[in-house]
């Protein structure tokens, strides 16, 4: 029998359904039985089935200006209860230094004259925004949602790649995926039971309503959207939908007076809170860019007036910057008084004594990143790069060596994947989404892993060929729920099962009818 | 019109809402076990069956209430069987029917009784919903609004409201072990809807008022209720002369129910909502009945037996 993993090569990175000796590691073993059962062709059926009902859903991205669906591998992830409990607890207290950093940097800065940091380092950094100084938030809240990329080393330990604190995307693909998976594997669901992550919505929705402006109870909450030729757009109204607010665009928006308010038919309704997915130089043209069109004039300064609640909040760029990601286990240390939960991957700072010149020696076995570039824009992988890239690169880092941080290359652990009629190892990354209240640090039960669908690469970005699969985290025992289950027995015993479905009374006679007008029929042929 | 077609008709609205219900029902209630790891698979199996009216033989497994309430064709009370007794009814007033609705429906019944269709439930019950659409707007398209077109939404409109009820009451039941408001309000189709209205305020009291009480959402009782009168209103002024003297019981009943609901405390209502409900399904049984004894008049059949 031709076995799907017979020709599976492992590689040196960690791979998470099969382990060193060629054993199947124990959360993925349901899995592995019934992909083992269904064989390539089932699988590909399975992969047309999920792009249709994509491109049905409309769950698209845009290549060139072509609507393509998004590419879902049909191998889910599978992390285990105890696994994630760990990054769990990683995020939520990387996600609270964040905070404090913020709330200090905008504010009184103790760990520049406590000399955690040099204050250079914060001022140079390009999403450092003056114009957010002194703002508070309300609740106290700056990171309402951020996603924090993680990595898996060789060891299969989970590291932070980096922090996204700004307007991080992906999280409706999670829910899609979710539903779109479910159905393509009823029988393992049958079998092992997941944390659910339908909630994210009404839990954004509760985080943004604790963060309205003190005194207002019954919060008019929007989200902004630069518009419909944005590439997250799908997802901008999809959460608009489904936590039941308005999307609204920039034009929809006035600012007069320290109060927002929008245009509707019943005539201008003010706006306590702003779910913004435009990034900060785009959102006010009083303050950034002063020729933005998809913002609106005197928002920030509506917010600083505490009239309207920005989220996320101005300025929290600076803490995505990649140089200053390299400090953040101090500000756990520093801020909360912990040992960091998630190690960062090791970094050079290049303007560190020594560390430039190291880096220049070594510039074609490590990762040499921009300190601002999302999504992986601009990075430059050592060993896969040309000649003529590294001289290229070293220039530019020798003219800016702020600009650019250093990593050793990192292996990405594996996951099965689906290419073509076999299974073969693919890296992946993980981003889980975290929701802050003020009260609590939520983080959504597996988040989004982007798998990269090219042998061997290690870039998952979904605009430079990669995928998404579905996460699953498995749940731990259930809740006991025996006690109110007897009592609904109980209560249905003693009550007459209701009762049934009306049907035409016609119906009945009809079947007597049918047979007498078939034995007329009948009787004439003879 | 012949009471005979009317019968029909009314039934044709009732059996098609009844498929598009129990399909929106199971979808959701199966997606709810796939979804959340600790929903009891049992309790929600059993309320979802209790609901239908049928006996719950414990401990309930989805595949044997898929078996039940989707496959059975022995039976008007399942998906499949409330398509073909729909299609055997449009065969019988396939005069009156257009040839449009009359495609629309039997293509139906074909494609859902095809082999194969038990493998992909949930594509199964996504498609009987795209269909009782295509049913419902070419009924609207293609028949004039007279008195068949009547009876077709009187139909459609008594069994919402019926199947309305009964999800709200098997809810109450089941209590807290069983599946939430919301997954309820997901059965209508009305969850977005009630997000938009409510503004982000979930909870309890505020999803059971919408799923009763809201007069805008079409698929609430209210809505239901409402729409089943207005039919039967239009039916009464064109059939005013002939009166047998129970013209308005039909109307009597649901009407009063309907103040019911309207006039009482909403706390009120939410404390005793089993009883309510239980009330709200006999009248629309009874208005149905009622509805028999008015317009689809019967002649005994008499059988001569030779002595």
């Amino acid at each position: 029998m031709a076995d799907l993993f017979d020709d599976y090569a492992r590689g040196e990175a960690w791979d998470e359904m099969i382990a060193a000796d060629g054993s199947v590691r124990a959360p993925y073993r349901v899995l592995h039985d019934s992909i083992q059962r269904s064989g390539a062709q089932e699988l590909r059926a399975g992969v047309d089935t999920l792009a249709r009902a994509y491109l049905d859903q409309g769950v698209t991205f845009d290549i060139g200006g072509e609507e393509r669906p998004f590419p879902l591998d049909i191998v889910p992830r599978v992390i285990d209860d105890g696994t994630w409990q760990t990054i769990e607890l990683g995020v939520r207290q990387r996600v609270r230094a964040l905070e404090a950093f913020l709330a200090d940097v905008y504010g009184p800065c103790r760990l520049v004259s406590d000399g955690v940091i040099p204050r250079r380092v914060i001022t140079s950094s390009r999403h450092f925004q003056r114009a957010a100084y002194g703002i508070e938030p309300p609740n106290g809240v700056r990171v309402h949602v951020s996603g924090i990329d993680l990595i898996r080393d060789e060891a299969g330990t989970f590291r932070v790649l980096e922090d996204n604190v700004r307007v991080p995307s992906g999280v409706s693909y999670v829910l899609a995926n979710r539903s779109a998976m479910r159905q393509q594997w009823t029988d393992v669901l049958g079998k092992v039971r997941l944390r659910p992550v339908s909630h994210y919505p009404q839990r954004l929705l509760a985080a943004l309503v604790a963060a309205a402006p003190s005194g207002v109870t019954d919060p008019c909450i929007v989200v902004l959207t630069p518009g419909v030729y944005n590439s997250a757009y799908f997802e901008h109204a999809w959460l608009a939908r489904a936590m039941g607010v308005e999307l609204v665009e920039g034009r929809d928006l006035v600012c007069s007076g320290g109060v927002v308010r929008m245009r509707d038919t019943s005539g201008e309704r003010r706006v306590d809170v702003i779910y913004r997915r435009v990034d900060d130089e785009f959102l006010d043209p009083v303050q950034f860019r002063s020729d933005s069109m998809l913002g609106c004039p005197g928002l920030l300064t509506a917010a600083r007036a505490g009239n309207v609640t920005i989220a996320n909040a101005v300025g929290n760029g600076v803490a995505d910057d990649k140089l200053i990601y390299s400090y953040l286990p101090d500000f756990v240390r520093y801020y909360l008084r912990e040992e960091p939960v998630l190690p960062n991957v090791d970094t050079w700072r290049l303007e560190e004594p020594g560390a430039l010149e190291e880096v220049l020696d070594r510039l074609g076995e490590l990762v040499l990143k921009p300190v601002d570039g999302a999504g992986g824009k601009g990075l430059v992988i050592g060993p896969a790069a040309g000649k003529d890239e590294l001289v290229a690169l070293r220039e530019r880092v020798i003219a800016d060596p702020r600009g650019w941080i250093a990593q050793p290359v990192v292996q990405l652990s594996t996951v099965p994947t689906l290419s073509g009629d076999t299974i073969a190892p693919r890296h992946v990354d993980l981003r889980p989404f975290a929701v802050n209240d003020g009260n609590d640090v939520w983080v959504l039960p597996g988040g989004l892993t982007r798998v990269a669908l090219v042998a061997g690469s290690l870039v998952v970005n979904s605009s430079q060929g990669g995928g998404s699969k579905d996460t699953w985290v498995l749940a731990g025992e259930r809740r006991p729920v025996v006690d109110a289950r007897s009592a609904a027995a109980a209560e249905r015993r003693e009550r007459a099962p209701m009762a049934k479905l009306d049907s035409s009374a016609e119906d009945t006679m009809q079947q007597q009818q049918q047979q007498q007008q078939q034995q007329q029929s009948g009787g004439a042929a003879c | 019109m012949l009471s005979r077609i009317a019968e029909s008709l009314y039934w044709i609205g009732r059996y098609v809402e009844r498929a598009e219900d129990t399909s929106r029902i199971l979808d959701v209630h199966l997606n709810l076990l796939l979804e959340d790891p600790w929903a009891p698979e049992d309790v929600v199996c059993a309320s979802l069956m209790s609901a239908m009216g049928r006996e719950v033989v414990e401990p309930a497994a989805a595949a044997d209430v898929l078996d039940a309430l989707a496959w059975d064709r022995s039976t008007p009370a399942s998906v499949l069987g409330a398509l073909g007794a729909a299609r055997e009814n449009a065969r019988r007033s396939r005069e009156v029917v257009s040839a449009e609705l009359w495609e629309s429906i039997n293509v139906t019944w074909h494609e859902a009784s095809r082999p194969g269709r038990r493998a992909h439930p949930h594509a199964f019950l996504t498609w009987v919903r795209e269909r009782s659409a295509a049913f419902n707007g070419t009924a609207d398209a293609t028949l004039s609004h007279d008195d068949a077109w009547h009876f077709l939404v009187l139909g459609r409109s008594i069994e919402r409201a019926d199947m309305t009820a009964r999800l709200a009451a098997a809810r109450a039941l089941a209590g807290t072990a069983g599946p939430s408001w919301v997954t309820l309000l997901q059965s209508c189709g009305a969850y977005q809807a009630f997000l938009r209205s409510a503004r982000g305020a979930v909870n309890d009291a505020r999803s059971i008022e919408f799923l009763l009480l809201d007069p805008l959402f079409p698929r609430t009782l209210m809505s239901a209720l409402v729409e089943a009168e207005r039919c039967l209103d239009e039916l009464g002024t064109r059939h005013a002369h002939v009166d047998r003297g129970q013209g308005s019981e039909a109307h009597r009943v649901l009407g009063m129910i309907r103040s019911e609901l309207q006039f009482t405390p909403t706390v009120e209502l939410l404390d005793d909502i089993y009883h309510v409900m239980e009330r709200v399904q006999a009248a629309c049984s009874a208005a149905s009945d009622a509805i028999a004894r008015r317009y689809f008049p019967r002649g005994v059949i008499t059988s001569w037996k030779a002595s």
